[in-house]
């Protein structure tokens, strides 16, 4: 019965997911037959977005895949892993700092990392700072800031990022959490 | 560009030392893609919906009301929200300081920016579930704020 309650509200969520999908493509399309500015704006807008993805994403998929047959666990655990310590922190701080792509692409790359053994308080630590110390961003924000405004921003942000990921992975160890 | 020839060197070396692992390496990168599809899709259409109602002259006008508490958080708001990418974003920000907004402000506004994703929410319940996803960003909300207050303590803007 339970199990059968499930279903149905997981089909109807696909369900309400189409429609919202269809009614957007269908209101873009009628706005670029109408002329409709709003809609047109919209268009341009996602067609922009899905370009500048589109140069990242697969590059950064592949990068994934290969990170996940040629570097062995033991490696991971070693310098991600509870075996790491401080060291693990530090990592994924450079690793955050020269990746492209932000959020979106640290999300797979965090969880290939997981399932090699990381420690959830470095993932994170990762996922944290791959918005807050990319170094082209950092650059270019200086650049227009000033370089103490992105000082005092690192200074703040990094310890309470970790801080904040080691209390949230004692938080999450008493269930079963995990990163899919 | 980088990206694409990094990928490309190391694709080719992959496929030189060991031609079944690299064809595993592929079949997982397809399989990782396909599972953020959908959130992905949902993302995409949230970004252009929100960039449509958020433009530029929107957020200069939201971030122009002064500097008291009230504000910042506003600003903060707007910068979890809106979606404008870092090579707008700061130069944006730029102007904003030559029109004498305060740091604070900016701050405000481009911590959450970078810190808060309203829009790659739907791919960070993917991997993480909604209350965890929940919880990181509310926390980064929260470190942004603190950014902001001390980066207005810096520059004098915001009194102890």
């Amino acid at each position: 019965m339970k199990e059968q309650n499930k279903k149905e509200k997981n089909k109807m969520k696909r369900n309400l997911f189409l429609i919202t999908f269809l009614a957007y493509f269908i209101y873009i399309i009628y706005s670029y037959v109408f002329n409709i500015s709003s809609g047109i704006e919209i268009g341009t807008n996602l067609i922009s977005f899905l370009f500048s993805m589109s140069r990242i994403l697969p590059c950064a998929f592949i990068l994934i895949g290969l990170f996940e047959v040629w570097v062995p666990r033991e490696k991971v655990e070693k310098h991600f892993g509870y075996q790491g310590g401080l060291q693990g922190y530090i990592w994924a701080i450079i690793l955050a700092g020269t990746m492209a792509g932000g959020l979106l692409v640290a999300l797979p790359v965090s969880s290939a990392l997981y399932h090699k053994g990381a420690r959830l308080s470095v993932i994170f630590t990762f996922l944290g700072a791959s918005a807050v110390v990319r170094i082209p961003m950092t650059l270019f924000e200086a650049s227009f800031l000033g370089a103490e405004f992105t000082a005092i921003r690192w200074i703040v942000s990094v310890p309470l990022i970790i801080i904040s990921s080691l209390f949230l992975e004692s938080y999450l160890s008493k269930e079963q959490f995990s990163v899919k | 560009m980088w990206l694409f020839y990094l990928t490309g060197i190391l694709l080719l070396l992959s496929f030189f030392f060991d031609r079944s692992k690299s064809k595993k390496a592929i079949i997982l990168a397809y399989r990782r893609f396909l599972i953020i599809i959908p959130s992905f899709l949902i993302m995409l259409i949230l970004v252009s919906i929100i960039l449509f109602l958020f433009p530029q002259e929107k957020i200069i006008t939201y971030l122009s009301y002064g500097s008291n508490m009230v504000n910042i958080i506003l600003a903060a708001l707007v910068g979890s929200i809106t979606a404008v990418p870092g090579f707008i974003a700061f130069p944006l920000a730029g102007i904003l300081k030559d029109n004498g907004i305060s740091y604070t402000i900016i701050a405000a506004f481009t911590t959450t920016l970078m810190m808060v994703g309203t829009i790659t929410f739907p791919v960070e319940v993917t991997y993480l579930g909604k209350r965890v996803a929940l919880i990181r960003n509310i926390i980064s909300f929260i470190i942004a704020l603190i950014v902001a207050l001390l980066i207005g303590l810096y520059f004098g803007e915001v009194a102890l």
